[in-house]
């Protein structure tokens, strides 16, 4: 798989010759590709995953695990990219929003929800919201609707009001078809 | 076209072409560009509200290897003019006959003696890495002597205050008195008067993506490339050529992926001054990117207005005169002069009939960070005192307050309507089209208001509080001077669309192609849209004041018909037939009654070079630009139900209506998910958002821990009404929507929660409500 800038996932770029904390090799799972890399040690995941190894779809709107819109996948859980350095994911395996769709062609019904109930405005924090809805999927989904809106909390969306990323949640998560056979 | 018939994707929702490329992570934000060897810049900030550097060494941080360059104020002083926001300092003549006082006082670009806030840029550090500017900046040896730093903008107003900026005589920024009638005397005979001060706390926009920019100068022509997230990409084009003495050809500035605005990114700050010069000077590719702390402290804020209202009424409620006094907190200096200020002023008054009106604003310096219009600009504040001082009056005179509202409401008989005033380009207000009295029936009609009162006493019965509030707000859209449309059929028989009011998120790729589709005749998916990118259109003003289905959607209407007529004329030869008898729908023209000769724009594009005596030009493109000849003036009304919880104080939001008009609509999915998005952000402001200071001036708020964004459970879903009433001032009868959500919450949601709490409870005179506020109400009561 390649990346938007053409390079290969696993040609990552280097750190800066001028870094001066240490370096380590790391290896990792991203997007169902083996990535191998070096990093220092204060790298930042989000900036690994962004400026390192090109997947930009990852967004960073506070770096310090409030807003939401860095969220991954770590072994099928959703977490904040922000708050991890690239060493402590040696060895884990990442999903990223570029890793969602199911095609070139095919969006994920996550991907599919948000741009049919328009979920989205800007677009910046959306790749946070489909990755921790992608977590609670893989976690079995939600129970019903207060678990989703619930969940939904972790990430911040300045532009929608909220509104219609729930609908695109519901959507998404089926739990309509759940109300309606209630 | 003229016939309505015709009319094909305005007024459907057709779905956004924007989604695909950033749900799957391709989108390009500023930080998403890949620009080989670009290097990253880190600002050293005052730590101060008030100051003087005393001190300041880069020694040892140019030492530390991978840092490229460090830039202080002395070493920019005589190469980058100071910033001067002066679209937004202009004073228009009619304003000017009033003699308000606006103050220039331009920023420096890096902070040479004095810093007057907290967050102010000292110095501008280049280096390998943001990692390693920041390293560099902790080398940096800086020292201070502190100054007394004023905060509050009432007692900046003593005469013995200590001042907020060194070389001001005062610390008044701006001031303007405006009125009709005599709002004293009306006030002297009326039968009942209020006397009330309201005020709005400060926000923050806080967009999701921070301000960023990248510059490069380009290896071919020397010109300086800019990537910006600004709402305003001509705008900062001229500034930076000004700025840095470059031709104005040879700055390009494209607004790329931008993650919101909200009127953050609508005026130029000091940092997107230095970025392009950076890059100038290095002869390299640059970028800086603020982190939340930056963009929570160091990016313009908004909102802090004080307003002492009176409002005098007769017995049977008709409002007689409004007299207010509206102190604003511009922050550290004046950077957008009388535009919230003024906005405030002349859209105090809302959709009501009232003869007497007497209104004073001054904006005044702290030590506080500067200012900028946010959503509304100026209208949440206005609206927030003005419907709290008529709930406070309807309870004076033992009024339904929906019903005070409807007996002063200006009718739509009455349109055009003229206030007395004179509206920001200062010439006499004049409200285009409405209907007033039909949006506030139907808010009372969908909250079934008087069922409400019922179980509101029933509930009120068995010790719980609820309550119901109502904000009705006008906002005058479409502002000038203009915007332009640049279409063009490419070689392809694709037609590009070009226009300098970008996107933060509002969809106009979508909604642009809709009214180009409609107004020359081809497919919604054969359009291209470009905007923000000042190679693309020579001039453009920006995506800003509810002003881009108006304004660029008027120029792209007009250069949509200029350009099938164009197209008429070349085909004409093609198809042996007069112009006249021409049409052209899904992007074939044909003769009219005979349909099945057709010619497609790609196969007429080709053809014209090869035309024997043809004119000499491709002929097949045209610019045009549309300039309002007045404000579509557009109107909403909001109603919220609310449950106070007496122990917690918490609010809930049990119902929200909105019955808003804003002319013809373009697209009814993205026009109603912008109201709704106006109504989170202002229910932020409402309970839970407040930007804060310390008593040295220190920002208290500066993450989003403790700046308190709306989150998914306190926006409720909300119930949307519209009411149509084509604007008469311009060709497409659209009118601006983007802030109207944002402005009725805060009010609405007070009144509501003043409601629940009953007569005996305190006068709810400021946001937000959050619950310990809440509580405290709920004490004194």
């Amino acid at each position: 798989m390649k990346n938007r800038l053409g390079r290969t996932l696993n040609t990552p770029l280097s750190p800066p010759y001028s870094e001066s904390s240490a370096h380590h090799e790391i290896q990792l799972h991203v997007n169902d590709e083996v990535v191998t890399a070096r990093v220092e040690s204060r790298l930042l995941l989000t900036d690994f995953l962004r400026h390192r190894i090109g997947l930009t779809g990852t967004h960073v709107g506070c770096e310090q695990g409030t807003c939401g819109a860095c969220t991954i996948l770590l072994d099928g859980k959703a977490i904040r990219s922000c708050l991890m350095l690239a060493v402590q994911a040696n060895g884990r395996t990442i999903r990223t929003v570029e890793g969602l769709a199911v095609s070139d062609e095919k969006l994920s019904s996550i991907q599919k929800a948000f741009h049919e109930q328009h979920g989205m405005q800007c677009g910046f924090c959306t790749p946070g919201f489909l990755m921790s809805l992608s977590g609670l999927a893989e976690q079995g989904g939600p129970k019903n609707d207060a678990e989703l809106d619930d969940h939904l909390c972790g990430n911040i969306c300045r532009c929608t009001g909220y509104v219609n990323i729930r609908r695109a949640a519901r959507q998404a998560m089926d739990l309509d078809a759940v109300e309606s056979d209630e | 076209m003229s016939d309505e018939a015709e009319l094909n994707w305005i007024g459907q929702s057709v779905p956004r072409v924007e989604d695909e490329r950033l749900l799957r992570g391709e989108g390009r934000f500023v930080d998403d560009l890949d620009l080989p060897g670009v290097a990253e810049i880190a600002f050293v900030r005052s730590p101060h509200a008030h100051a003087k550097i005393t001190a300041l060494d880069f020694t040892a941080a140019l030492e530390l290897p991978g840092v490229l360059k460090i830039y202080g104020g002395a070493d920019v002083v005589q190469r980058i003019k100071p910033l001067v926001n002066s679209e937004e300092l202009r004073v228009p003549p009619g304003i000017a006959d009033l003699d308000p006082v606006v103050k220039i006082q331009p920023a420096p670009i890096l902070a040479v003696d004095e810093v007057n806030y907290v967050g102010q840029p000292i110095a501008m550090v280049v280096a390998e890495s943001r990692y390693l500017a920041e390293d560099a900046i902790e080398l940096i040896d800086l020292d201070f002597e502190v100054l007394p730093a004023i905060l509050d903008p009432e007692e900046a107003l003593e005469p013995d205050s200590p001042l907020a900026l060194l070389s001001e005589e005062d610390n008044i920024g701006v001031h303007v008195k405006h009125g009709t009638g005599d709002a004293d005397a009306a006030a002297a005979a009326a039968f009942a008067v209020v006397e009330e001060t309201f005020c709005t706390q400060r926000y923050v926009c806080a967009p999701i993506e921070t301000r960023a920019m990248a510059a490069r100068q380009d290896p071919f022509s020397d010109a300086l490339m800019i990537w910006s997230t600004t709402q305003t990409p001509h705008r900062v084009r001229d500034h930076v050529a000004e700025s840095l003495g470059l031709p104005v050809d040879e700055v390009r500035v494209q607004a790329v992926d931008v993650g919101g605005g909200f009127g953050q990114k609508g005026i130029l700050v000091v940092e997107e001054l230095l970025i392009p010069f950076a890059a100038f000077d290095l002869g390299q590719p640059v970028r800086w990117v603020a982190d939340r702390h930056e963009n929570l402290t160091a990016d313009a804020h908004a909102r802090e207005q004080i307003h002492r209202i009176t409002l005098a009424a007769n017995e049977d409620g008709r409002i007689v005169a409004v007299k207010d006094r509206i102190i604003v907190n511009l922050g550290c200096r004046n950077m957008v002069g009388l535009v919230v200020p003024y906005n405030a002023m002349c859209h105090l008054v809302g959709p009501y009939q009232i003869p007497n009106i007497d209104l004073e604003a001054t904006g005044v310096l702290t030590n506080t960070t500067f200012t900028s219009p946010y959503r509304g600009a100026g209208r949440p504040e206005a609206t927030f005192a003005m419907e709290r001082a008529i709930d406070r009056l309807a309870r004076r005179l033992d009024l339904e307050p929906a019903e005070l509202r409807r007996r002063n409401l200006i009718q739509p008989e009455q349109m055009p309507y003229r206030t007395g005033l004179l509206d920001r380009r200062g010439i006499p207000q004049e409200f285009d089209s409405g209907d007033y009295p039909e949006m506030l029936d139907r808010a009372v009609e969908m909250v079934q208001l008087s069922d409400f009162r019922v179980r509101q006493e029933e509930a009120r019965q068995s010790g719980s509080l609820i309550g119901i509030g109502f904000a009705m707000y006008l906002e005058m859209t479409g502002l000038g001077p203009f915007e332009g449309a640049s279409v063009q059929v490419m070689p392809s028989g694709r037609v590009r669309l070009s226009t300098g009011a970008p996107s933060q998120g509002q969809g106009h790729k979508t909604v642009f192609a809709q009214i180009l589709a409609d107004a020359l005749g081809v497919n919604f998916d054969q359009i291209d849209v470009v905007a923000g990118d000042t190679s693309s259109i020579p001039y453009g003003v920006g995506t800003i004041a509810s002003r881009a289905t108006v304004t660029a959607g008027n120029a792209i209407h007009q250069a949509g018909v200029l350009l099938q007529k164009r197209v008429f004329e070349h085909a004409s030869e093609l198809l042996e037939a007069s112009p006249s008898d021409l049409e052209m729908n899904t992007g074939e023209i044909s003769v009219k009654g005979t349909p099945k000769v057709k010619l497609s724009l790609a196969e007429l594009i080709r053809s014209i070079p090869k035309l024997v005596g043809g004119s000499g030009s491709d002929g097949l493109s045209e610019t045009s630009y549309f300039q309002p000849p007045n404000y579509a003036t557009a109107s909403g009304v909001h109603a919220a139900v609310v449950s106070v919880c007496p122990d917690t104080g918490r609010v809930e939001i049990l119902d929200y209506v909105v019955v808003h008009e804003a002319g013809k609509i373009v697209n009814p999915t993205i026009a109603d998910a912008q109201i709704v998005g106006g109504i989170g952000q202002g229910i932020g402001g409402a309970l839970t958002e407040h930007m804060q200071f310390d008593e040295l001036g220190q920002p208290v708020t500066s993450s989003f821990a403790d700046y308190l964004m709306p989150v998914s459970s306190m926006v409720p879903d909300i119930r949307l009404d519209e009411v149509i009433c084509p604007s008469p001032t311009n060709q497409l009868g659209v009118k601006g929507l983007g802030e109207g959500g944002a402005v009725g919450p805060p009010a609405a949601l007070a009144n509501a929660v003043e409601d629940a709490l009953g007569s005996d409870a305190p006068v709810i005179r400021s946001g937000p409500l959050t619950p310990s506020r809440v509580r405290d109400l709920i004490r004194e009561s």
